[in-house]
This record gives structure tokens, sequence and C-alpha cells, in this order.
């Protein structure tokens, strides 16, 4: 069973308290919706369910491997849209086909755009890359932010559609978004309120 | 579950090796498909060290006598050039946080950075170093030595620079501040590195030099990884 649960989580950045006393428990088939104003404490609270930033208070327990996706695409625009798609997954240990990676990239849009260097993608296509990550990692967990920022109404529909897929397989999300999703969240977390 | 496993492929479990190759493949590509950076690095090498024969003048015992420490300086100079880039890259475009968040253990892939920069910077320094050492009139022993000392040392200076780099992590004028940290932290190397191609051109035996060089890159090895891996978990928090 794949699960990922915060309690009684707090954190200060300098002197201001971004959040305290936060818990949520996100179990199989269910995603959690971390809502709030620009500067509630959204990204922080998401790093910290990843393992990149520590909470001053609290603990999280995770179960399965688990996929982050933040603000940063961690793209190289030097590689091509392929190398890119693939060194993501082999970084995590994922072997995949060669058809299934150009299935994946068909999929998202970028087929035309496979051999291109990453330098010429738009902001969009370079989200699309992550699209195509996320139908081909098995990590249960995924921890995203903001998953639709750039994304046109197909991109945002195929995200809404690889979610309720990773749902059906029993997965989890956690998902800081202002985006209402296909897929209703099974919570929310509303963050500085 | 069992539609999970069947539908997907699944994920090894990581490991230093894995990491490492992952990382130092990589970087290569990286710094093949930009092999500017490489270049200017050698073309730095290269033109300070021959500006110092034309600058002193052509004297031959005092070329033969500055010739090993200039060309030192230089490398050590040149090595230093492409170390801000070596974290701040992925720093900047989100592939750090994948790399800490992937299933292998830190040390791995950051040793696996810091050999790919060794080899894109410090492995063309050493190899072309004899070529510029005639250019003082070196003799043939002397070159030899100095070869050895700077494949040596050259690794302990990437390592170095390598947690020095990770340190500066999203601080406001990292170059600068990386020169102030990670030249004192040379002197070391410098030291040692000269001295075994003078004690040569003296008629001494370099090995005393060479063996602290090498004490001191095992150590380094073993040790700065894993420094720099904690600077870059600290810059990444």
């Amino acid at each position: 069973m794949s699960l990922i649960e915060g309690r009684g989580l707090a954190c200060t950045r300098g002197f201001a308290t971004l959040f305290r006393d936060v818990s949520f428990r996100v179990g199989a088939g269910e995603w959690l919706a971390v809502r709030g104003p620009n500067g509630s404490g959204k990204t922080t609270l998401l790093r910290c369910a990843a393992g990149l930033s520590r909470a001053d208070k609290g603990e999280f327990t995770r179960e399965g491997a688990l996929l982050y996706g933040g603000h940063l695409p961690g793209i190289k625009d030097d590689l091509t849209t392929q190398e890119n798609l693939e060194g993501a997954l082999s970084l995590r240990g994922v072997d995949v086909e060669a058809s299934a990676v150009a299935d994946a990239l068909a999929r998202a849009g970028l087929e035309r755009r496979r051999h291109l260097p990453a330098r010429r993608l738009s902001a969009g296509q370079r989200r699309r890359i992550g699209l195509a990550r996320l139908m081909l990692d098995p990590a249960p967990i995924w921890v995203l932010d903001e998953p639709l920022t750039a994304l046109d109404d197909e991109g945002q529909q195929l995200f809404a559609h690889l979610l309720s897929r990773h749902l059906d397989r029993g997965g989890v999300a956690l998902l800081a978004t202002h985006h209402d999703l296909a897929p209703r969240p099974a919570r929310e977390l509303r963050m500085g309120a | 579950m069992s539609v999970a496993a069947s539908s997907l492929p699944l994920a090894r479990p990581g490991s230093f090796a894995a990491g490492f190759a992952w990382a130092f493949s990589r970087d290569l590509t990286l710094s093949m498909r930009h092999p500017g950076e490489t270049l200017l690095v050698v073309a730095f090498f290269v033109l300070v060290a021959t500006l110092f024969p034309l600058g002193v003048g052509a004297d031959p015992q005092l070329l033969a006598r500055i010739g090993p420490g200039v060309i030192w300086v230089c490398a050590l100079l040149a090595a230093f050039l492409s170390l801000p880039a070596l974290f701040a890259g992925d720093y900047t475009d989100g592939c750090l946080e994948q790399m800490m968040l992937s299933p292998h253990p830190m040390p791995g892939w950051a040793s696996g950075k810091i050999a790919a920069h060794w080899v894109a910077s410090g492995l063309p320094l050493t190899v072309l170093s004899p070529l510029l050492g005639l250019q003082y009139g070196l003799d043939a022993g002397t070159l030899g030595t100095l070869a050895v000392a700077l494949l040596l040392g050259t690794p302990i200076l990437s390592l170095l620079g390598a947690a020095c780099s990770a340190l500066t992590l999203g601080a406001r004028g990292g170059g600068v501040l990386l020169a102030l940290l990670a030249l004192p932290l040379f002197v070391p190397v410098l030291i040692f590195g000269a001295g075994a191609a003078d004690a040569q051109a003296a008629g001494l035996s370099p090995a005393p030099h060479l063996s602290l060089l090498g004490a001191g890159l095992i150590l380094a090895v073993m040790g700065l990884p894993f420094a720099a891996c904690t600077a870059i978990r600290i810059a990444l928090d």
C-alpha cells in the first residue's frame, strides 16, 4: 500500500512562521490538494514532504517511491527532449524501452520535438517532458508543485487523465494547485488560513 | 499493486556505481556538446604559461628555475575557471533536486560529477603540461615529474574545488567567494606539486613530494565528496 502522511508539521523561515501544526494523510487511490494564497508555504510543505527540506517539527511517513516535480523543471538546455526524458528516468533507475519513450513523447505531443535541444522548447513543452515522465515512472507517490503551470487546455486534460490513471493503480498524489481537476481531491489542505 | 507491476517498469534500487556512472556520462556528454568551456580552460592555461617566458626574458637558467612553479600556478588558476559552474547549472535548472531525490546515494553522483569535471579540465592540463614545460627548457626528467605531479594534484583541485563550489551555491557573488574559499586550500597542493618538479630539477628524488600528493589524493577522494554532499543538502534546504 502506498501512503504519505505528515503529522504535526511546523516550519519557520527566518522569523516568519510559514505553517504550524499541519497534519495530513493520503492513502492509496487518493490525492490531496494543497491550496492557499501565494506565499502561504505550499512549496515549502511539498519540499518537506519530498525530503528536500526539513520541517522544524513533526514527521513524515512515506511508503513507496516518491516522484517530485517542483517549480524548476530539471531539464538540461543542451540535451534533446528525448535525452532529457531518458536521463531523468535512468537517474531514477527506471529501464524503459526506446519504443515506450517514443510513445510517451508522442502522447505528450512532443513527437516532432524529440531531437530538438530543450533550449528550443517553450515553457509548456518543457512541462510536457514532465508529463511524459509521469507516464513512465512507476513511483506510487507523486508530489507535484503547480503541475498545470504553462500547460494549455489539452495539456491540462492530459495531466488530469494521467492523475486518474495513477490513482486507479493505487497511487497517491500530493498536489499544490490553484486549478480544479477532474478527479476530485479526497481532501483539501488549506494553507495560511 | 499487481496492476502497477504489470503495466509499468519496476525501478531498480539505487547504488553508488550507478549514480556515479549516470552523472559522469551525463556531464561528459554536456561538456562535449559545449566544448567551449574545456577549450577555454586549456587556452587560458596555454596563454598564461606562454606569457611568462615573454615577460621575464629569455634567460634559460631563470626560466628553468621558475618553470615548474609557473606551470603549476597556471594549471591551478585554469582548473579554477570552470569550478563555479560545477554545481551551479544543476542548481538553477532543478537537476540537483532530482539527483538528490534519486535512489542513488548522494556521494555516488557527486563523485561522478567531480570525476567528469577532472576529465574535462585537469586531464587536458596534465597532458599539455610537458609541452608547455619545453618553453622553459625543462629537461625530460623534470617534464615527466611535472606531469606525474599534475596527474596526482589536479584531481585534488577538482575535489577541493567541488566542496567549495557546493558551499557557495545560492550565494550572491558566488564566484568571488569561491576564489576566496578555494584558492587558499589549493596552497598545499601547489607546494608539493611544484616541489616535486623542483626536487627533480635539483637532482633530488621527487618521491617524497609525490607520495604526499598521493596521500592527499586518497584523503580527498575519501572525504571531500561527502563534504560536497553536505553542502548541497544545506543549499537545497
